[in-house]
């Protein structure tokens, strides 16, 4: 199982290894077909996505789910088979909530038929990064040190799903604690790149962005702390989001840097990215940095244009990245300028800085966030005579390599003597970053850059060389120190045929805007044959934009 | 806000406080010629709120173990705090009643390793405190400086289990969380105390100064207070400090007092005897009276500091500042001026030392507000004040049954002479055991019936006719009281009180013994 010692003894395992059977026995209308050949596969054909099975987008599930064209329990039950199917080989799941998820289609299915409102994600399959509290559910941060751990509580962003209908569907693979870039970190082992199994398929956040690539979760939650939620988007050919510092709650989300995490959506369109996104943000009372304002509409300006918006590409970033991702990136700055956008260079040199005030201030706070891992209350224990020797032994044999690195990082850089060298001149740095956005944004309405300077890179190439695979997140990091929204949408693809995402990076508060012009990019963006899979990364919406045929 | 306009206030009055008080401060160098001690107290103190300081478990001492917890006081992977701004109330009423500047303030995240700190690092105030720069006064009208009361929250409380000749590996440790997360101020003396005396002064006028506030319960017994001291000493008249020691561990006052003079003679030792103070943590052990090294200089924790990244700055109105500090009554050094004053001191008129210890024991009993009414409504001052802190303050926990109209009435009858002393405190004692009007007790004790100086007549006309036996009771026979006793029965026909007759008696023979002393008294 790749799981391997996450949650002991729970049942949901067996569902995975026999995806027909939740069919079989407990719907008998559908007793008699096989997974992956359901009844109604054909009527949404035109939807097919990589896997070639029906229920692409969040948006069409939500509508047929309450409008009763088809029930919750077929979409979950389609997607469980789908899972069954491939995870296997791509390991996107720490956990499937099989039985969790069917209980609670069904729960949508008895608000339908008694002519209730089932919310705006009624029966849409959503994927949880592992690092986000489930209340009784294995919670595990793909460590060994959380192996098995069971949160008694729901994080809010949990919580607000359910409240809106979504059904949660398992809990996705990521590097150990979100400290990678590939989701080779994970203490479970890797998750594959569903476009190509030789590749990653980024990370931290690598098992959301492959769910939602695989068709296996319309939707996924992911954190992004330096770029966990955008880079692997943009390696798997999804859309990835990260909100305004502050927009969606922290609370029970397992925290790696709290000063940059933030819980953002994954989706196939934008506009699927926009419904859970609104469904997750707004202010709660349990996280102090919780902004107190409402969350603000972005699906009312999803099909607004980019007429007269101000587009600045960030050279600096486009710089940063391989010459098939700059080009997509000067590509899309063209499709904005057609549209009618003002679209012109900008140099930010302080972005230049951002990788090093990063990996001193993240590692920092992280050596103090994952301190409570002491063997002392919950998770993993190595017993020692003494609770000094304990917890050095725990800590010694529940952490990995790269979370061990971070963490004496982060001690270092905090340590008398080296906090004003280190720690003081990298928030310096921090303040100079948002300063330089600030300043950017005078002129600018977005700014567009690369998302991950290269294309989904082969599994195990970067693992042994820290600094290359930091250099992942070199476009992704200078939203999150300045706390502002930044998304990742597909747009056409590489020399070696994998996805490129372009990012959309917009100032505080303004993801409607930000959004407006993903919606725009994403109509427009071209589309290519991808590698190792039987159709589009990208689906074309037909009658918008330069959408071209596959 | 600034707590100047305060601070300039008490210091008029804190000159006053010296002036009233009629004797310097307490004797500091007692025992030491040539040698001055250097004491700083950090007093640690948990607030009275009703939740702790990031979640909304109980704050209460004495739950059953691991029952008042929840995943942000368990520190459980994901949760996070949120301040209770009941507890950020308190801190600023702490600040003001030590008259410090009350500040935007931030939280610092303090890192350590420790079994009973569920995140293995404390939410604390470290640059950017609540109150910095304040003083205390104290009743012996010194000043002690306030460096800053700042807010943090507590730890969990281990108990090691296991001893008795078994292996190291047999022994364990059991944590109670309960205690992880209540609000804490932490109040920094300046290094400004000079004796055990004095410490021991500063913690019980700082006791009475959070009680007043509402801030804290005071009880030391269960760890609402708790003392850490540093001490250095150094050559009289050396303006250098000495090297300092902090000693932990300080759970009462008196330990407090025999810590630091355990402290002080251990560090002149070594400096008399040429070696040179370590800076260290020292644990005082109450089974052996002694201090012993915990931890040195070079083993001291590298806290590793920084800006708690899951809370915001607390940046107090000033609307709320006002409102909070309008809800206080007045602090301990202002009511003993308030007493004092009542009692006739005030204008450079000091009062009598002894008078002027009734005072600080009734503020710090809380019954000045009792007497004061009393007097208010006619009670002679002085009496009204012995009576409050030697029969009340015996029966401290009855004074509710006490109005102030009540104990006028009684006092005013001692001083009519309608009750003797002695029986004044036989219906005060009554008082405080069931309550009720002190003429009425006094007819019940027959002591009205029988107008005292009726019971005086009897008293005396018995004595007189039995001059033998009055001899043998002035010579101290004991026996014979009760045959006297008898006597003045027989004579009032039963009516008079025998307490009352043997009071009347010992009052006879103070007379013959001290007279000049009963001319004061009536």
């Amino acid at each position: 199982m790749p799981a391997g010692g996450a949650g002991a003894g729970n049942g949901d395992r067996e569902d995975r290894e026999d995806p027909a059977m939740s069919p079989t026995v407990t719907d008998g209308k559908l007793s008699e077909v096989a997974s992956g050949d359901l009844p109604f596969a054909g009527e949404h054909a035109s939807r097919q996505n990589a896997t070639g099975g029906p229920f692409q987008t969040a948006t069409e599930i939500a509508a047929g789910v309450s409008k009763g064209e088809f029930s919750a329990r077929e979409v979950i039950e389609e997607h469980l088979a789908r899972i069954a199917a491939r995870d296997g080989e791509l390991h996107a799941f720490n956990e499937v909530m099989s039985r969790d998820a069917l209980d609670a289609a069904d729960r949508v299915d008895r608000l339908v038929a008694s002519g209730e409102d089932p919310g705006p994600l009624a029966g849409v399959p959503v994927a949880l990064k592992d690092n986000l509290c489930t209340r009784g559910v294995p919670t595990t941060c793909s460590s060994r040190i959380l192996a098995g751990w069971r949160p008694p509580y729901d994080a809010t962003v949990v919580r607000r799903v359910r409240e809106a209908g979504g059904v949660i569907i398992g809990k996705t693979n990521m590097d150990e604690f979100a400290m990678g870039s590939s989701t080779e970190t994970s203490a479970f082992g890797p998750t594959l790149n569903p476009l190509d199994n030789n590749r990653v398929p980024g990370g931290s956040s690598g098992g959301s962005a492959a769910a939602v690539a695989a068709g296996f979760a319309s939707l996924a939650l992911g954190s992004d702390t330096g770029g966990s939620i955008r880079q692997p988007a943009a390696m798997c050919g999804v859309v990835g989001m990260k909100p305004t510092y502050g927009m969606v709650s922290r609370y029970g989300l397992i925290a790696f840097a709290s000063s940059f995490d933030q819980v953002g959506p994954f989706a196939q369109r934008a506009r699927d990215a926009a419904m859970l996104f609104e469904a997750i943000a707004g202010h709660d009372e349990a996280d102090s940095t919780s902004l107190d304002r409402p969350a603000p509409s972005v699906s009312s300006l999803l099909g607004a244009g980019v007429s007269k918006l101000r587009v600045g590409v960030v050279s600096e970033l486009v710089d940063a990245a391989s010459a098939d991702v700059a080009s997509r990136v000067r590509e899309a700055a063209n499709l904005l300028a057609t549209a009618g956008a003002l679209v012109d260079e900008v140099s930010i040199p302080m972005c230049t800085y951002s990788l090093s005030a990063y990996y001193l201030l993240a590692p920092a706070e992280a050596s103090s966030n994952l301190a409570r891992y002491d063997g002392v209350r919950y998770g993993l224990r190595v017993e020692a005579p003494t609770a000094e020797k304990m917890t050095t032994a725990t800590r010694s044999a529940g952490f990995g390599d790269e979370v061990k690195r971070r963490i004496m990082l982060g001690s270092y850089a905090l340590s008398a003597g080296y906090y004003d060298a280190y720690y003081a001149r990298a928030q310096r740095v921090r303040t100079l970053i948002l300063d330089a956005f600030d300043t950017a944004y005078k002129r600018f309405d977005v700014l567009l850059a690369p998302t991950s300077p290269t294309t989904a890179f082969e599994i195990g190439s970067k693992i042994d060389d820290p600094l290359a695979m930091y250099l992942s997140d070199v476009c992704t990091i200078p939203s999150n120190l300045a706390g502002h929204p930044a998304m990742s949408v597909p747009f056409g693809v590489g020399d070696d045929g994998m996805p490129v995402g372009v990012q959309v990076l917009a100032p505080a508060l303004a993801e409607p805007v930000m959004f407006q012009v993903a919606v725009v990019l994403e109509d427009g963006a071209p589309t290519a044959k991808s590698r190792g899979a039987t159709a589009s990364v990208v689906p074309a919406h037909a009658g918008q934009g330069e959408g071209t045929p596959v | 806000m600034s707590a100047n306009g305060a601070g300039g206030a008490a210091d008029g009055a804190g000159g006053l406080a010296a002036a009233i008080s009629g004797r310097g401060a307490v004797g500091h160098s007692g025992g030491m010629p040539g040698w001055e001690a250097v004491i700083g107290l950090e007093v640690h103190c948990e607030l009275s709120t009703e939740t702790k300081l990031f979640c909304g478990c109980r704050n209460r001492f004495g739950d059953e173990p691991n029952t008042s917890i929840c995943p942000v006081c368990l520190g459980l992977p994901g949760s996070l705090p949120v301040l209770n701004s009941r507890a950020v109330e308190l801190a600023m009423r702490i600040g003001a009643a030590l008259h410090c500047e009350v500040r935007p303030s931030v939280f610092h995240r303090k890192n350590y390793f420790y079994p009973d700190m569920p995140k293995d690092y404390q939410i604390s105030q470290y640059d950017e405190p609540i109150n910095v720069g304040g003083y205390l006064e104290l009743p012996d009208g010194a000043s002690v400086g306030i460096v800053r009361a700042h807010l943090e929250e507590d730890t969990g409380k281990t108990t090691h289990v296991g001893e008795g000749g078994r292996i190291a590996e047999a022994e364990y440790s059991l944590v109670d969380y309960n205690r992880a997360g209540v609000p804490l101020v932490e109040i920094v003396s300046e290094p400004d105390i000079r004796s055990s005396a004095q410490a021991r002064m500063y913690v019980g006028e700082l006791r009475a100064v959070l009680i007043a506030t509402g801030a804290s319960d005071g009880r030391m017994e269960e760890g609402s207070l708790r003392v850490d001291a540093n001490i250095s000493v150094r050559r009289s008249g050396d303006q250098e400090l000495g090297t300092r020691c902090e000693v932990k561990n300080l759970n009462s006052l008196r330990s407090l007092a025999r810590a630091v003079d355990f402290e002080i003679e251990r560090q002149r030792h070594v400096l008399e005897s040429g070696g040179i103070v370590a800076q260290e943590t020292r644990h005082w052990n109450e089974a052996t009276s002694k201090t012993t090294s915990l931890r040195s200089k070079e083993e001291a924790f590298d806290y590793r500091y920084f800006q708690e990244p899951d809370l915001v700055p607390v940046i107090p109105s000033e609307q709320w500042q006002s409102d909070v500090i309008a809800g206080m009554g007045p602090m301990p050094a202002e009511r003993r001026i308030r007493l004092a004053r009542a009692l006739g001191a005030g204008d450079g008129e000091a009062l009598d030392p002894a008078l002027y210890d009734q005072v600080v024991t009734a503020v710090e009993l809380g019954l000045d507000v009792l007497v004061l009414d009393a007097i208010q409504l006619g009670a002679d001052p002085k009496t009204a004040l012995s009576r409050s802190v030697n029969e009340i303050a015996a029966n401290i926990a009855s004074v509710s049954r006490l109005s102030a109209v009540s104990f006028e009435r009684l006092v005013t009858l001692e001083r009519s002479g309608k009750l003797s002393a002695t029986q004044a405190k036989a219906v005060l004692s009554e008082m405080l055991a069931r309550g009720g009007d002190p003429v009425q007790i006094a007819q019940e004790k027959g002591f009205e019936a029988l107008e005292s100086d009726q019971l005086a007549d009897a008293v005396k006309d018995v004595i007189d006719s039995r001059p033998e036996e009055w001899k043998r009771f002035t010579a101290g026979d004991e026996k014979v009281v009760q045959f006297l006793v008898g006597q003045v029965m027989k004579a009032t026909r039963g009516k008079a009180d025998g307490k009352a007759v043997v009071a009347e008696l010992e009052r006879l023979l103070a007379i013959s013994q001290a007279p000049r002393a009963e001319v004061q008294q009536s």
